[in-house]
């Protein structure tokens, strides 16, 4: 069955979080992100995300909840519908067709049933705020037709528009000015800023918008930093502005919060300034955010706000400015140099992160695990400054080691280099910085590579670099009297003919390693490092090097710069075959002899993956995409498939991930990876999970006594079977700390009482045969409080009537409600 | 145009001084301006922002409030405990009242006009009554604790809200006793300071009481429960002054850090009545404290110690985007302070309290057009005159052939005689002045150096002819029967025949000096004179008005000459009408009689009547002809006025000889240097 689906290149995850404004659900339990072609709704608790709805085939451009029914969410896409959904339960309820490819929504709960999406006229510049009128109807998909439209010229980005309070005037921004049109009186005011003409005005742009939402009061962010607070824009002639002026950088998002008693703003200072009363004097920060702001979203309870940040990043934040929550995708910010690599420990991939960091990224659950300092320097987010940039890196004896090389180039002749080497601390689960190398070659490295030999105490690594050399470091003691601490030192050092080293590469057993010398091939004995032979095919320089795995050990693999591939034999020493392919990745799979090559051809990518044994492809794919493939890597997987078709054979082990050119992860698939993602923690969710605070002692209480009076009320009226929680002596006697409780004697009693069925509903033997039982357990157990049994025993005795049954458990019920109303609160400080 | 050597005087370090109280008249839309040194200056609005009058300030009246009453009475007060009433008309003080209530902080009058409120440094508000020509003390309130620095009455006139230290209390007017006293946080940005000093009040009809102080802060009180209802922390320095305007819809507040902050009352949402103070822009025009504010129905008008007088208009108040929408910024005085005598190459700089004589440097080198000519010889700081008394100079003029100085103060007028010897100089004081002669609003001498023309504050007119030596009284011009305007602006025919002089708003008398009688008066225009001058030969009279129209004017054939007549009919170049500032000093080229050389503080001007006038498609500023060009071009595009902007701040500007210009003059940057340092900003204000 699976077998029968073809082979499809699928996007893997990784896709932005931060495309748009985050929105949080009515009773901010959920926040909910476009991600690609999903929507995700995340538990603003414990940072899990909770549900994808899915069913946009293009990229989903705005999310905004339903004004009239708070559990429903809408949603527009460029495949040119809205989607409402019920996020609760993940369920789509209706599709609306519009036509049009939408880039943005919103809604307000003064416009009856229709929302307001931004679309693209023929001209590709201009985009239309349109209405878009959502027709009633049962069907799942419906046509809506209805457009009418309300400004035009409008900036595509749904920061630069937003809706007056009580959805009076809707304010749009562009370059240099604001428009504001008035619903009711159907009236179009526009303000223009002095433009760029003028030197001092030189970044007068708009860039976003907010409005808030209790007065008539529209606040600007433009690109110099600054904040206007626009006022009286009803008149063409009378309105007027205030400035806030803190950001240094362009103003990138806007906020007002619930009330509007307080603004919020962000930028690429990576700092959220609340301006409280918007006042310049009076305002708070909330600094060290890591990177860009992009988006700023209020809670509609009030209690939270978020960020999205540049680095793909969603922070919750507390009313009171405190971080709660963090939300991490796939960090997309910078080049990849150090390509794509594999935690051997957690399986997950490895790559350059944020500025000089390095990203673990768990393909699995889709979100970042964590992230590693590895430059260790602050960051200045400033153009132009020549940073230093992470640029290789390898995990080695079975994750227990880590190599990084970080590079900083101001000039030509002035190259900062510097190789750190990282130990797997398992008490921290972590990696700990042991040695640190400045300058391990005189120019840039160009490989590194662990010996993976089985001798895991004895770890080798490989450098190659361009001033000619190749060194092989090894572990030592380290001038520790108690001969603990270890430290790597350089062993050996090789060149060949003062050649640039380009690549480098262990055999599988660790007995030979090969390093490329531009167009010549050295193969050295990892023993002795001696020079045991040398392959030149004269066919340019050698690209990728690689060795042949388990019954192919034997070959060695080489693509060079002029599109060929060589497979040379190391036992006869002599080329076995070639291909003209002009191969950009290679990558051998650690499970199997496979070997997956990506070549590049003006058209697209392609795909082949073959065995070096035999000259013939086992599986092609032609145009695998469009641009170029810069990385790839074979993740193995921990329950194999079972493909039993020969051309997927080779991704039953192990899935190849490659990532292009625009830095999208893809990999292959005969379904979509994102219905393989069933979160572990789907059921964990936040409702049920609610932390005692002091508000949960006040309010809880109160509630459940209102509960407790509903159910009595309803108990008297009761005749179908009372459901177990609904019995209040059950529920009291669960949530009762057990040390306070009377003795299990006496409530056994109220117990199997408050269990029994009413006269109507039940036959009245059973009745006294279980109410005797019971006594007698009673009457054995309990001792020291006769007078409550005795008690107990006498009513009974007196009548066996459903309704003294009744009453006796409402004189029970007497006695416990006697010990809720002490107060166990103190219990909780224990 | 022709090329001049040029001296380009530097050294006149003139400081003017800091501004203390402004105090805007809606009526006649004049705003009394009042300087640290005790000066009190008319700017007219209407007439292009022009200083109309001027009374001389005084080393013991510094003074600290200064406001309008009935109509058009001017009161000021300050730290003598002095309460001085101005003559408008004759220029001088009128009367000046002690309060008995030791320095005096503050001053309002009544909404009425009819009473007059000032607050002391003991801690006494006294009212007084205006009557006619006088005023009279009517009672004290309750005494507070300290000095009383802020007043505002309630517009109705029943209630006064009065700003001390820490705390500000509101009056009954008609008991006279504090109602309310509303306590002031003292805290500033959680550091408690030593006191909160109310610099300012102002009372809304709504009974809403506004303060501002010296923590920063805004603050808006409820009279009616005597508690703050809004706080706006503004400033990191002293809040220092506030103006409402008449509509209280906006307010203006200055800042010692130089910003000036429009407050407006805008309505919270279109539809709702409700309506809320926000603060909407800061202006940031002056370097320095503000130390005063006022609000006129169409600007913004602020002062303070960087002596800079700002009127920034409100854009939504202007109806016509003209000229008139334009920030003005005045430093200069609209008069001359500078004297030269041709023939000796001698500048007079007139101070405040003291004169000096400059001889200018002159050089042997020659050069191309736009170099700087080596000096031989410097410039010379010959004489350094210092007055006696405490009141300053109200003007001064040297005599053409250099040997005469002649100054007058309030209330005495000096004469010097000048002996040259070799490089030395004496000075020999004329002694026995006629009693008539005790002060003077202008000071003229003939070309000859013979005469002395002396216009005095009581609208008189004194010819005086000077001797070797000494002087003797030839005539004296009565003013017209019945106006005892002064007059402000003389000038002499160089053939000593003809003399004109001019009032603050009366036409231009001209006299016939030999037969000693008026001889005509030039029609009279609604903008008061700026500058005057009687050009050689023709004896043409031209005027320059502040409006920026020039004209001329035939005295033997008393009428307004045929270029004058083209003028008004063509009309000025729109771009020279706008000009900001009026034209001060008129002369003329001494072998072309078709050139009249004007300038004010930013451009000088050589009007070239021969040559067609400009009109509005015509390029007015063209700073120098493409050299590159024809013949035919160049005179295709030349027009009567050639504008050379290359000296700015130019105080006075005149031709020495044919070949020679001597301008004066004052760069604002010298200005700031000597004055007290600003409070320090950090760069980005946090």
């Amino acid at each position: 069955m699976v077998e029968e689906e073809s082979l499809r290149v699928v996007h893997c995850g990784g896709s932005e979080l931060n495309f748009r404004r985050a929105v949080f659900s009515a009773d901010s339990k959920y926040i909910f992100c476009v991600s690609g072609d999903f929507v995700k709704v995340y538990s603003t608790a414990t940072e899990e995300c909770v549900h994808i709805l899915q069913g946009h085939r293009n990229l989903v451009t705005g999310i905004h909840l339903n004004p009239n029914n708070h559990l429903q969410l809408y949603s527009c896409s460029f495949d040119g519908t809205i989607k409402l959904w019920d996020y609760i339960d993940g369920i789509l309820i209706k599709t609306f067709v519009v036509g049009h490819k939408l880039h943005a929504l919103f809604t307000h709960a003064h416009a009856e049933d229709s929302v307001f999406v931004i679309i693209n006229k023929e001209t590709p510049d201009i985009f239309q705020l349109v209405s878009v009128k959502l027709p009633k109807s049962s069907s799942q998909e419906i046509e809506a037709e209805e457009i009418s439209f309300v400004l035009d010229y409008v900036n595509q980005s749904p920061k630069c528009i937003a809706f007056g309070h009580e959805g009076e005037y809707v304010a749009a921004v562009r370059d240099f000015y604001l428009s504001v049109y008035f619903f009711k009186k159907k009236k179009t005011s526009r303000f223009i800023l002095s433009s760029s003409r003028s030197k001092k005005h030189a970044k007068n742009n708009f860039t976003c918008i907010a409005c808030h939402p209790k007065e008539d009061c529209i606040a600007t962010g433009h690109k110099d930093g600054k904040i206007r607070l626009w006022r009286n824009f009803d008149d063409d002639k009378k309105y007027t502005y205030t400035c806030l002026h803190w950001h240094h950088d362009m103003v990138m998002d806007l906020a007002f919060s619930v009330t509007g008693s307080s603004l919020l703003s962000g930028g690429r200072e990576s700092v959220l300034v609340e301006w409280r009363d918007a006042t310049e004097k009076n305002k708070e920060f909330l600094p060290r955010l890591g990177a860009t702001i992009e988006h700023i979203s209020v809670s509609p309870a009030g209690d939270l706000f978020c960020t999205s940040h540049s680095d793909n990043k969603i922070i919750v934040i507390q009313r009171n400015l405190e971080a709660s929550a963090v939300i991490q995708g796939l960090v997309k910010d910078s080049n990849i140099f150090t390509g794509l690599v594999i935690d051997p420990r957690t399986k997950a991939l490895v790559l350059n992160g944020k500025p000089g960091h390095l990203q673990f990224y768990s393909l699995q659950s889709d979100k970042q695990l964590y992230n590693l300092d590895i430059v260790q320097q602050e960051y200045i987010n400033d153009h132009g400054l020549i940073q230093i940039e992470l640029t290789k890196a390898a995990f080695g004896c079975y994750g227990n080691w880590l190599a990084t090389v970080e590079q900083r180039q101001e000039k030509e002749t002035e190259l900062e280099l510097q190789m750190k080497l990282w130990t797997y601390n398992k008490k921290t689960q972590g990696f700990v910085l042991n040695t640190k190398i400045s300058m391990p070659h005189e120019d840039h490295i160009t490989a590194l590579c662990f010996g993976n030999a089985e001798k895991s105490e004895n770890p080798t690594l490989v450098t190659a670099s361009k001033d000619g050399h190749f060194k092989v470091w090894i572990l030592t003691d380290d001038s520790d009297i108690y001969k603990q601490a270890v430290g790597w030192t350089c062993d050996f050092v090789g060149s060949y003919h003062k050649y640039q080293a380009t690549n480098c590469c262990f055999s599988e057993d660790g007995s030979l390693l090969a390093v490329s010398f531009e167009e010549i091939v050295t193969i050295w004995d990892s023993e002795t490092w001696e020079l045991k032979c040398t392959f030149c095919q004269r066919a340019g320089k050698i690209r990728n090097l690689c060795f042949g795995r388990l019954t192919c050990s034997k070959y060695l693999l080489g693509a060079t710069e002029n599109g060929i591939l060589c497979c040379w034999n190391l036992l006869s020493c002599a080329l076995e075959w070639s291909a003209k392919l002009n191969i950009r990745v290679m990558e051998p799979d650690p499970n199997s002899e496979n070997v997956a090559a990506v070549s590049q051809s003006s058209v697209g990518s392609d795909l082949f993956v073959f065995k070096p044994s035999e000259p013939r492809p086992l599986y092609i794919q032609k145009n695998i995409c469009r641009e170029e493939v810069q990385w790839g890597v074979f993740v193995p997987r921990d329950v194999p498939e079972s493909f039993t078709s020969e051309a997927y054979q080779w991704l039953n082990r192990s899935q190849f991930y490659f990532l292009t050119k625009s830095q999208s992860l893809l990999t292959f698939s005969t379904k979509s990876p994102e219905e393989k993602l069933t979160p572990t923690s789907k059921q964990l969710l936040a409702e049920e999970s609610l932390p005692t605070t002091p508000f949960y002692f006040i309010l809880g209480k109160h509630r459940q006594q209102q509960d407790e009076k509903l159910n009595k009320a309803l108990e008297d009226e009761l005749i179908q079977l009372p459901l177990t929680e609904n019995i209040p002596a059950i529920s009291e006697l669960l949530h009762t700390p057990a040390h306070v409780l009377p003795s299990a004697s006496y409530l056994c009693s109220m117990f199997v009482n408050s269990l029994l069925l009413s006269k109507e509903t039940k036959s009245a033997e059973e009745l006294p045969d279980d109410i005797d039982m019971e006594e007698e357990k009673e009457s054995e157990d309990s001792d020291e409080e006769n007078d409550f049994t005795e008690k107990v025993q006498d009513t009974d005795n007196t009548d066996l009537g459903e309704d003294i049954i009744h009453q006796l458990s409402k004189s029970e019920e007497k006695e416990l409600r006697k010990f809720r109303k002490v107060d166990y609160s103190w219990i909780t400080a224990l | 145009m022709g090329e001049f050597n040029v001296h380009r005087v530097r050294f006149f370090n003139y400081v003017p001084s800091g501004i203390r109280c402004v105090a805007y008249n809606n009526q006649s839309n004049r705003l009394a301006v009042s300087r640290t040194d005790g000066t009190v200056e008319i700017y007219n609005l209407s007439a292009n922002y022009f200083q109309e009058k001027f009374f001389p300030g005084h080393e013991s009246r510094a003074t600290e409030a200064l406001c309008w009453a009935k109509g058009q009475r001017l009161f000021s007060a300050g730290l003598n405990g002095e309460i001085i009433e101005y003559d408008l008309q004759a220029l001088n003080i009128k009367y000046a009242m002690d309060a008995f209530g030791g320095p005096i902080w503050s001053m309002a009058a009544s909404p009425s006009g009819s009473q007059l409120l000032i607050g002391c440094e003991d801690g006494s508000v006294k009212l007084f009554q205006i009557i006619p020509d006088k005023i009279q003390f009517e009672r004290n309130f309750d005494r507070q604790k300290s000095r009383i620095l802020s007043l505002s009455w309630h517009p109705s006139g029943t209630h006064i809200a009065a700003g001390s230290i820490d705390y500000i209390s509101v009056f009954d007017v008609k008991s006279g006793s504090a109602i309310h006293k509303m306590l002031v946080d003292r805290q500033y940005m959680n550091v408690s300071k030593r006191k909160c000093i109310i610099w300012g009040v102002a009372f809304l009809s709504d009974g809403t009481v506004i303060s501002v102080d010296s923590a920063g802060k805004v603050q808006f009180w409820d009279s009616a429960t005597g508690t703050l209802v809004k706080n706006h922390l503004i400033a990191n320095a002293d809040v220092q002054s506030i103006a409402v305007s008449d509509q209280e819809d906006s307010f203006v507040v200055g800042t010692a850090e130089g910003t000036i902050f429009h407050f407006q009352l805008v309505s919270v949402t279109s539809s709702s009545s409700e309506k809320q103070w926000v603060r909407t822009k800061p202006f940031q025009h002056h370097t320095h404290d503000v130390r005063t504010v006022a609000h006129s129905p169409t600007a913004l008008i602020s002062g303070g110690t960087d002596t800079h007088l700002v009127i920034r208009p409100l854009m939504e108040k202007v109806e016509v985007k003209n000229y008139d929408a334009a920030l003005r910024k005045i430093t200069f005085p609209h008069r001359r302070l500078i004297s030269c005598s041709k023939k000796r190459q001698l500048l007079l700089f007139q101070f405040s309290h003291h004169l000096d004589l400059w001889r200018l440097g002159s050089t042997v080198a020659t050069g191309k057009h736009g170099d700087t000519l080596p000096l031989s010889k410097d410039a010379d700081h010959l004489l350094h005159l210092k007055t006696k008394g405490p009141e300053n100079i109200i003007c001064s003029c040297i005599s053409p052939c250099g040997s005469w100085i002649a100054y007058s103060t309030a209330s005495r007028f000096f004469l010097y005689r000048l002996n040259y010897e070799h490089d030395s100089i004496s000075l020999q004081r004329v002694s026995k002045m006629p009693a008539f002669l005790r002060s003077a609003l202008q000071i003229l001498f003939s070309e000859d150096s013979t005469k002395l023309f002396v216009a005095s504050n009581q609208g008189s007119l004194h010819v005086i002819r000077l001797l070797e030596g000494s002087f003797k009284h030839l005539h004296t011009f009565q003013p017209q029967s019945g106006t005892v305007e002064s007059m402000c602006l003389l000038a002499v025919s160089p053939d000593g025949n003809w003399l004109a002089a001019s009032g603050t708003s009366a036409g231009v008398h001209v006299y016939n000096v030999k037969r000693l009688k008026l001889h005509c008066t030039v029609p009279a225009y609604n903008f008061p004179v700026t500058a005057l001058a009687i050009a050689p030969n023709t004896n043409n009279l031209v005027i320059a008005h502040s409006d920026q129209q020039i004209f001329e004017y035939s005295i033997p054939d008393k009428q307004y000459t045929e270029w004058s007549r083209t003028v008004q009919k063509q009309g000025f170049h729109h771009l020279w009408l706008q000009r900001d500032t009026p034209i001060t000093h008129i002369s003329f080229h001494p072998k072309r009689p078709m050139y009249i050389l004007v300038h004010d503080a930013y451009m000088f001007c050589i009007i070239d009547k021969s040559l067609p006038l400009p009109n509005d498609k015509t390029l007015l500023y063209n700073p120098l002809p493409p050299t590159n060009e024809s013949d035919v071009i160049r005179r295709r595009t030349a027009h009567a006025f050639k504008i050379s902007k290359i000296y700015k701040p130019l105080l006075f500007m005149d031709l020495l000889d044919e070949r020679t210009l001597v301008a004066v003059e004052r760069p604002l940057d010298d200005i700031i240097a000597q004055l007290p340092p600003p409070i320090k900003k950090k760069k980005f204000g946090t």
